[in-house]
């Protein structure tokens, strides 16, 4: 190795310990670990696929793995729709355009715990908004998702998109920013109006952008513990349970670690599944440009 | 008055942001006897701090009645030191990366960078593992560890694509000047980079203060942040539940990250769209 | 001073060659010009000497002492960058200091050499502010002063002037040469500006395509260029080149280009060179001239256009079929449309090989 190089390897070393120790290594253990019978602490005795067909068996985890695909669709679509709509009205040129974007990424600053329960606060049947409403005159108005099995992972739904809406909302803003100025001088030109722009030249522009904020989102979907443990804590009974809930009570309070790692590496797969493609296609991009 | 219909749904669409906002602030200034008796939307007819001062020193979560402050402190003691290892460490691996004195060096870059995507809880258990046998489980250090594991990813990203933009011109000056690897990072990128701790700074406060899950598991009893200490107050199910205080303890807890939000304006919005940018 | 010694240096990427077998020697206290266009392997060749690449095969020595596997700093040499390469968070004074802080010298050491060196370049009044504070021709002083603060063996330059304008690069090139000639450092300098290359140098090296194909004083290098890249590259604007025969009048040797006579009086036509070879002749806009009224020898040209630069005026000639370039005094000037009669200059004439294009006379 040349001089020069020596000490940026050694500067490497702890990096790359712990890429290799605490990502790679973790994930081939915990994969090991789905096939074992462990319970309370790990156990080498292999089992085959017996934990995956556990959990395949478990009407939970199925559950689970539902609320994640309805929570994910919503909250994305509804993300990128608000933050989007968001972006736009502020890009029209208003004024005090800083303190209304700060006021949309105010959400962000603060923790899904936090949210969850303000959240919880709000949607409280007998003293949230339903009794609020009621007590306004409409007597039978109801919204009573939270306590609801059928409608309560909905409520993470809303939570989750006044939190990060916000985000996409930058995302967007700083893409919009970067549309060249002449393009809109053209579309005056032409006369075509402005929703017509938007919809036929800008949006397709920024495609980009939403694949960025949606695999942002999505990864934020599949980790999805906090606010869910904070809002609904999962229920009433299972019925907002996310796998990611689902994984770190089998792991840590059920005793079942085995059925716990096999969880795990189903929502590695879930998310290899959307994002390895991603990451793929951008970095042939990035090798062909 | 074209733009009118722009700013009314602006303004709706602020209220509502803030709107939960304002009702968590009104419902802890408000005597739970106002609240269980009137409506949600109402003012405080008699503002009172007491559910402040409660929520502060007084309220019992895990079978302490010291209130929130005891754990508000535990998540400084445990930011601090969280923040100073996984800037210090990711500083340092970002500027090493930026070099690219090796193919495996951009490959090692794509590895630290999938990490992003890994959900917690795949790598949690043999984490626990890990930081046992070094004998730090339950203890300040191996939280501090465990942050500083996940948040490198983040962190590296953030300086190697800063210190990448940095001319090459000015590498080979401090080579010349016989600066090496440590002198030239210490003198001449470190300080170059300010504005990219400053960012860094911003963002891995607002992820550490706001974590749950590893405060959750790595944390020992006395230790734990101020996040886990919330959710056990509210989310406890027993006895009468005391709304103006879980509110006040829950805007307590959020004060930080909001006021650090606030105070730095754009930095934040910096450091998400340079997280979202990737190498 | 020292002598630097560069012995069959090449560099390669992967299969790309960028610099192959380069031999050059520069003398103790020897201003030496780089010259070539861009990608021509000038500035890799300077890093390699600098350190800052390594050299894929060849040797390099200081003197008597063997520097290629030396790291920069242990070389003494210098540098300085077209960017500048100023370090924008320090002041002009730590920036001036830092190679010297590097070296471990006291405090006080570093004060009195980085004065007197600011003292020299009349940059005293900037010691204190940072590189984002001064201008372009400021920074460039800065960027000098820090290389001769550390008073290096060899002294290293990338196109130094090539960011500052016009006016700015003219008053910096005297300053440089009269550094120079005060301290006398042996130099490399790196440029593709001629003008540059013709003020300073006391040799220029002529590069391209990785190789030298040149190197000797500026005035030979323009008058007697070796081949005809460099012929073409040096000397604005660029030599005229006419493909012909060698041709013998009675009263002296010409050029036969199609059924053109061109006549070449002084033209020495020496080793080998035999009539009715093919070859390209080589002639420099002030060697196309007006001939006397009563001149004999001449050959009749057609003025296409004129372009006046002020001191000169450079006018297009349609000789013999060919555009050529001549330069003369705006006195003398031909309006276009115009008949002329022009006389070649033979002995200034250059012929090269119509094959390869080295020089043949």
């Amino acid at each position: 190795m040349k001089p020069s190089h020596r000490a940026p390897t050694l500067a490497l070393l702890p990096a790359g310990l712990i890429t290799f120790v605490c990502f790679y290594l973790f994930i081939a253990w915990t994969f090991a670990i789905s096939l074992t019978s462990s319970q309370l602490l790990p156990s080498w005795d292999f089992v085959g696929l017996l934990q995956y067909e556990r959990l395949f068996a478990s009407a939970r985890w199925w559950t689970a793995m539902g609320n994640m695909a309805l929570y994910g669709i919503l909250f994305i679509t509804g993300c990128l729709a608000v933050g989007y709509l968001l972006a736009i009205l502020i890009d029209r040129g208003v004024r005090a355009e800083g303190v209304y974007r700060t006021i949309f990424m105010l959400p962000l600053s603060m923790s899904f715990v936090v949210t969850g329960i303000i959240w919880q606060w709000m949607l409280n049947p007998g003293l949230g908004i339903q009794q609020a409403v009621r007590g306004l005159g409409w007597e039978e108005f109801a919204f009573n998702w939270l306590v609801r099995a059928d409608r309560s992972i909905y409520t993470v739904v809303l939570a989750g998109i006044w939190q990060q809406s916000g985000l996409c909302m930058a995302l967007f803003l700083a893409g919009l920013r970067g549309v060249d100025p002449n393009i809109w001088k053209a579309a005056k030109v032409d006369g075509i109006p402005i929703w017509r722009v938007y919809a036929s030249i800008i949006t397709p522009m920024l495609r980009p952008v939403f694949f960025t904020a949606a695999i942002l989102l999505f990864s934020l979907v599949v980790k999805s513990f906090d606010l869910v443990v904070a809002l609904t804590g999962g229920g009433p009974g299972f019925s907002s349970d996310l796998p990611a809930r689902f994984v770190m009570e089998h792991i840590l309070n059920r005793q079942e670690l085995g059925l716990g790692a096999a969880g795990a590496c189903m929502m590695l797969a879930t998310i290899a599944a959307v994002v390895g493609p991603y990451l793929y296609a951008e970095i042939r991009q990035k090798k062909g440009g | 008055m074209r733009r009118l219909p722009l700013y009314l749904m602006l303004s709706i669409a602020a209220l509502m942001v803030l709107f939960p906002l304002l009702v968590m602030l009104s419902t802890s200034l408000k005597p739970l006897d106002e609240i269980n008796h009137g409506s949600l939307f109402a003012l405080p007819q008699d503002p009172t701090l007491a559910a402040w001062t409660k929520a502060w020193g007084g309220a019992c979560i895990s079978g302490t009645c010291r209130g929130l402050s005891v754990w508000f402190a535990n998540s400084f003691a445990i930011v601090l030191p969280a923040l100073f290892c996984s800037l210090a460490l990711g500083a340092l691996t970002g500027y090493a990366l930026s070099l690219r004195t090796a193919r495996w060096v951009d490959m090692l870059f794509a590895a630290l960078l999938i990490g992003l995507f890994i959900p917690p809880q795949v790598t949690l258990y043999p984490m626990i593992v890990l930081v046992r046998e070094m004998g730090l489980f339950g203890t300040l250090g191996g939280l501090v560890f465990a942050h500083t594991v996940w948040g490198l990813a983040f962190v590296t990203l953030l300086f190697r694509n800063f210190f990448l933009s940095v001319p090459r011109d000015l590498l080979k000056a401090a080579r010349i000047d016989g600066a090496g690897f440590l002198a030239t990072f210490w003198h001449v990128m470190l300080p170059l980079s300010l504005p990219v701790c400053a960012v860094a700074l911003v963002l891995q406060f607002t992820y550490i203060w706001n974590d749950f899950i590893l405060g959750l598991t790595f944390a020992g009893p006395g230790q734990q942040p101020v996040t886990v200490a919330l959710n056990v107050l509210a989310g406890s199910q027993f006895g009468q539940q005391e709304y103006n205080v879980n509110m006040a303890a829950t805007m307590i807890a959020a004060l930080p990250t909001i006021l650090v939000y606030l105070l730095s304006g754009r930095l934040f919005v910096r450091g998400i769209a340079a997280g979202a940018v990737k190498g | 001073m020292q002598r630097v010694h560069l012995q069959g240096i090449a560099k390669s990427f992967g299969a790309t060659k960028v610099l192959e077998q380069i031999d050059l020697t520069i003398e103790p206290g020897e201003f030496l010009v780089l010259l070539g266009p861009s990608g021509c392997g000038k500035s890799t060749l300077l890093n390699i000497v600098a350190g800052l690449e390594q050299p894929t095969g060849g040797r390099i020595h200081f003197g008597d002492r063997d520097v290629t596997d030396l790291e920069p700093d242990q070389r003494d040499i210098a540098m300085v960058f077209q960017s500048y390469a100023l370090y924008p968070t320090m002041s002009v004074r730590r920036n001036m200091g830092f190679a010297l802080k590097m070296q471990g010298l006291s405090t006080a050491e570093i004060a009195a050499k980085v004065a007197d060196v600011a003292k020299l370049l009349q940059i005293e009044h900037l010691l204190d502010r940072k590189p984002a504070q001064l201008s372009g021709g400021q920074q460039q002083r800065v960027a000098i002063g820090r290389a001769l603060v550390r008073e290096p063996q060899v002294f290293l330059l990338d196109e130094p002037l090539s960011n500052l304008d016009a006016k700015l690069r003219a008053d910096m090139r005297v300053e440089l040469k009269r550094l120079h000639e005060r301290g006398r450092r042996t130099t490399l300098y790196v440029t593709h500006d001629q003008v540059e290359a013709m003020t300073f140098a006391s040799r220029i090296v002529v590069m391209d395509k990785g190789r030298v194909q040149q190197c000797d004083r500026p005035e030979v290098v323009y008058a007697k260029p070796a081949n005809r890249f460099v012929a073409g590259f040096v000397g604005a604007p660029t030599m005229n080149f006419l493909e012909g025969e060698l041709a013998l009048l009675s009263d002296g040797p010409a050029l036969r280009l199609k059924e053109n006579l061109l006549p070449l009086p002084g033209l020495w036509a020496s080793r080998g060179l035999q009539v009715g070879q093919k070859v390209v002749l080589g002639l420099r806009p002030e060697h196309i001239g007006l001939a006397a009224a009563d001149d004999v020898g001449t050959c009749p040209g057609h003025v296409v256009m004129t372009e006046p630069t002020g001191p000169d005026l450079y006018v297009r000639i349609r000789l013999a079929g060919q555009e050529v370039t001549s330069r003369m005094s705006p006195g003398q000037a031909p309006s276009p449309g115009q008949k002329v009669a022009l006389e070649l200059d033979g002995k200034a004439a250059s012929l090269f090989d119509v094959a390869d294009g080295q020089r043949l006379n």
